[in-house]
């Protein structure tokens, strides 16, 4: 039987691109998320209760797409173990 | 390939060239090429930094290709984005298009660089005298963007 707390554990691996790179210092980390079913919304709240940068890098209205296994996603998208989530800043390419 | 990312520079050119080469059908060829500014918003430029996010910038550069020949009856297309330190004058961007007639070519040029900027995963850093910022989205991109999404105006009667 397998466990069921280890079966529903979610780690994701969060990337930062650009200038969220820069502001939280690091290209990226691993993120356990404690619940199943948890959603892209459940990591940016996670990572806005950090505070400093996060809080205001994250804050409502900060124009913050997330793309998640390389592809952009709402806010209610169900993340599961193992995702690339990464958090991309407006593009100015071109 | 119809999507390059790359450090080096390119040569439009020889790159336009090997794009029609042996394809008679091709009776027209549109090409945009993008190249830094030595001033932006006001403030002069001395280098740009171009990132990108290896893996999702080559798939989003690919699905507006492909969105463009959904759109247009077009031949070939090129994509190539720089990344990496440029200085004024440098090369940023190549996309070039062949198609039958002028129109098609024209249109789904323009569509693939109001796209491109948009919708591709690029990021750019300036280096000015009074320090390194990342450059902010602009609303007229997006505006541009949003052109081609417009309904068909209904007929008046």
């Amino acid at each position: 039987m397998p466990d069921s707390r280890t079966a529903t554990a979610v780690t994701v691996r969060l990337v930062y691109l650009a200038r969220l790179r820069e502001a939280f210092g690091r290209a990226g980390e691993p993120l356990l998320l404690p619940k199943k079913n948890s959603s892209v919304a459940t990591v940016l709240d996670l990572l806005r209760e950090r505070g400093g940068a996060f809080a205001i890098e994250l804050a409502a209205g900060r124009a913050v797409r997330v793309a998640v296994n390389h592809a952009m996603v709402a806010s209610d998208a169900t993340l599961r173990d193992g995702d690339e989530v990464a958090l991309l800043p407006p593009v100015t390419g071109g | 390939m119809t999507v390059r990312i790359q450090t080096a520079d390119f040569d439009a050119g020889r790159e336009i060239a090997a794009l029609r080469a042996g394809d008679a059908r091709v009776g027209a060829v549109a090409a945009f090429i993008g190249t830094v500014r030595d001033v932006n918003d006001a403030a002069s430029v001395s280098t740009l930094t171009l990132e990108h996010y290896p893996g999702m910038t080559e798939k989003a550069l690919e699905a507006i290709v492909a969105e463009a020949r959904g759109r247009f009856d077009i031949l070939e297309v090129l994509v190539i984005h720089r990344v990496g330190t440029l200085a004024p004058t440098d090369q940023i961007v190549l996309v070039a298009v062949t198609s039958a007639h002028r129109g098609e070519a024209f249109d789904a040029c323009r569509f693939l660089m109001d796209y491109l900027k948009t919708r591709a995963p690029f990021w750019k850093k300036e280096t000015t005298p009074q320090g390194a910022h990342w450059v902010d989205a602009r609303t007229s991109d997006d505006e541009a963007a949003a052109r081609w999404q417009e309904p068909p105006s209904l007929p008046t009667t």
